[in-house]
């Protein structure tokens, strides 16, 4: 136990942990953004997948980090968009649709590395490029906080910055305000002049754009190379950690937080000889936990409305 | 002149169609010699009997899940938790393979039989917390993908693994466990009976007994079933459970029919592949036979043609993806459809 508590307390610890928890941050908020318009994207996977190898082959070509991350940006966005044109005009299915979605990229990926590059594993022949790590002045020099919250790559400060933006672009615009009324009643939106598909058609974008940053910094931060199914679940957790933290903001960025925990402690914990196996899986048995008793309270709830009135 | 009636056959035609062009565009771009990689596309997976052999064993799993998920789909539950109990159930499976000592008839009946009835199990937890509690089968089932992938693999690392095999590999099955081939020069097993008999069961179950109009009835409205009498919480649980044991059936089948070794270090796929053999056979159980054909025919041509041509099988991925866009599309040619249907009547009147 000792051993365990020497990891953990650790500043690279708590570095490490904000590093981990990056790409799920970004997925858990696009899959917040979706979720509050009454759509579940559940091809958030694939929509990193996609963008994480569109950053490394624009950053390639092009010779720049910045232009590669607007790649992936845009890719993932594109990505999020043909879901939303099926769903919303063609009316597929959202999560059949996303099936297709993850379908496509887990597949697709690989095909397009092995024609550019000729190799189906990684992308090791393309000279990608890595967007920078950012040294915060004044921080850094403080101890214990300094070497945990400095340093990190830019993408993990945007990360904590989008948690900022998105907290109040649900709450605080009317944007959010028409984002949250479609998601709870869209007869009720419809019939006050919200365009119900416009919001959706903005909300699933939205989530693609966030699921992109999280792929972009998996192939340009995480790691400096697109790997073959290199996401590995992490769009799953994130979807995890948005049902655990019940669609809001803080919740979301608590458990993603939890979860990133999760995965920066499966290291630590084989230590103390527990399999990693094993704690891969902790983030969904904590999910499934917290849905039953989310489900079951609300049953309660329901059972005692419909009680009531006979009751009086 | 075409009829209502046979609209969904033609959109599914169409949708076939339309992925056949894309596939055939993709090759186009990519290969060197379009025309010839095509023809390796669609001729080699039919073109000597081992190759026809090669796309009926990969029909088999599909059939399975494709199955599971017809009759989730049937009952309007958005479960994809095949994959995890197909996964899991083979794990089960190969357990028993390796460490029992039976004759070579019973032998895979008590694996097999062990993996769908742990698959019926494992199946139902999403489906009772559906039942009882409305908490998102979805969401639980994803969810135990994952948990189920972690365990089993845990159990292949840590018990089953085989040290001396030199890969991630589980130690050898006992001969008696595994099941006989039926043609030979193919690898087709016993499982393709075993698979055949689930449909046909699983239809009759569907369209001639009480609880299956029950299913299908709490599938088209779960309020309206209740109402008049249906226990649609009893269906739900019902309809898990079976789907869990088809499901996990086919894992084990699939283990015990193509393997020596359990050798899955990731989830196979089959489960989510499941979902869009359910969807070409618009969750008809006599149907599946043809869309598992199908998509293991362009699965084998794909493989096909990655060895014989300079395409990557992956391309097959996103013919799939396109397939499952379109199929589940219900506005797609309902222009069309609207259009019979005005013309039809105009006849009529």
């Amino acid at each position: 136990m000792n051993s365990l508590l020497n990891v953990i307390l650790t500043t690279d610890f708590a570095f490490s942990l904000l590093r981990v928890t990056t790409p799920i941050l970004f997925a858990a908020l696009g899959a917040l953004i979706s979720n509050r318009a009454g759509i579940i994207n559940i091809g958030m996977e694939g929509i990193m997948l996609v963008s994480a190898l569109a950053g490394v082959i624009v950053s390639a070509y092009t010779q720049s980090a910045w232009v590669g991350l607007l790649g992936a940006v845009l890719s993932g966005t594109l990505i999020a968009g043909v879901l939303a044109f099926f769903t919303l005009k063609f009316k597929t299915h959202i999560i059949l649709g996303g099936v297709a979605i993850n379908m496509f990229a887990s597949g697709g990926t690989v095909f397009i590395l092995y024609l550019l590059s000729g190799d189906k594993g990684s992308s090791t022949s393309l000279a990608s490029k890595v967007l920078p790590s950012v040294q915060l002045p004044l921080i850094q020099d403080i101890p214990v906080l300094g070497p945990i919250l400095s340093g990190h790559h830019i993408l993990t400060y945007i990360s904590i910055l989008a948690v900022v933006v998105v907290y109040y672009l649900l709450n605080r615009t009317p944007l959010g305000l028409r984002i949250r009324s479609v998601g709870e009643n869209p007869h009720a939106a419809q019939s006050v002049g919200v365009s119900v598909v416009r919001i959706q058609y903005t909300a699933l974008l939205l989530s693609g754009f966030f699921a992109s940053l999280g792929g972009a910094y998996m192939s340009m931060g995480y790691l400096s190379l697109f790997t073959r199914d290199m996401i590995a679940g992490r769009g799953w957790i994130a979807i995890a950690a948005e049902s655990m933290g019940r669609s809001t903001t803080i919740g979301t960025a608590l458990t993603s937080l939890l979860f990133g925990a999760a995965d920066a402690l499966s290291n630590a914990l084989q230590v103390l000889k527990i399999p990693a196996e094993l704690i891969a899986t902790l983030p969904y048995v904590a999910t499934v936990i917290g849905l039953v008793i989310y489900a079951v309270s609300e049953t309660r709830k329901k059972n005692k409305k419909v009680k009531g009135p006979v009751v009086k | 002149m075409f009829k209502v009636k046979y609209f969904e056959v033609i959109r599914t035609a169409a949708v076939i169609l339309i992925a056949l062009a894309i596939a055939f565009i993709i090759i186009s771009l990519v290969s060197d010699q379009p025309l010839k990689t095509i023809g390796i596309f669609l001729w080699e997976p039919i073109s000597t009997k081992g190759h026809i052999g090669n796309v009926i064993e990969m029909a088999i799993p599909l059939m399975f899940t494709g199955l599971a998920v017809s009759l989730l789909f049937r009952a309007n539950m958005f479960n994809l938790g095949a994959e995890g109990i197909f996964y899991f159930s083979g794990v089960v499976a190969s357990v028993l393979a390796i460490h029992l000592s039976l004759n070579s008839w019973f032998h895979p009946v008590v694996a097999i039989a062990a993996g769908s009835i742990v698959g019926a199990l494992l199946s139902a937890i999403p489906g009772i917390l559906k039942a009882k509690w409305n908490a998102n089968e979805l969401v639980t089932s994803l969810m135990f993908n994952n948990i189920l992938f972690g365990i089993g693999l845990y159990l292949l690392n840590y018990h089953l693994r085989d040290a001396k095999a030199f890969a991630n590999v589980s130690y050898k099955f006992q001969e008696t466990a595994r099941l006989s081939k039926i043609f030979t020069g193919t690898r087709i097993h016993t499982g393709l009976i075993v698979v055949l008999v689930m449909i046909v069961l699983a239809h009759l179950f569907l369209y001639r007994t009480k609880w299956g109009y029950e299913l299908r009835m709490t599938g088209v409205n779960r309020d309206f079933a209740r109402y008049s009498g249906m226990k649609t919480a009893k269906v739900i649980i019902l309809v898990h459970l079976i789907a869990g044991f088809i499901a996990g059936m086919g894992g084990s089948v699939e283990v015990l029919g193509m393997y020596n070794r359990f050798q899955w270090a990731s989830l196979p796929g089959y489960g989510l592949d499941g979902a869009l053999v359910a969807m070409l056979a618009k969750n008809n159980p006599l149907s599946v036979i043809g869309s598992a054909l199908f998509l293991a025919y362009i699965r084998i041509g794909a493989d096909m043609m990655a060895r014989l041509s300079d395409v990557p099988s992956e391309m097959i991925s996103i013919i799939q993806a396109v397939i499952i866009l379109l199929i589940s599309a219900e506005q797609f040619l309902k222009f069309w459809k609207n259009r019979m249907l005005l013309k039809e009547a105009k006849a009529n009147a």
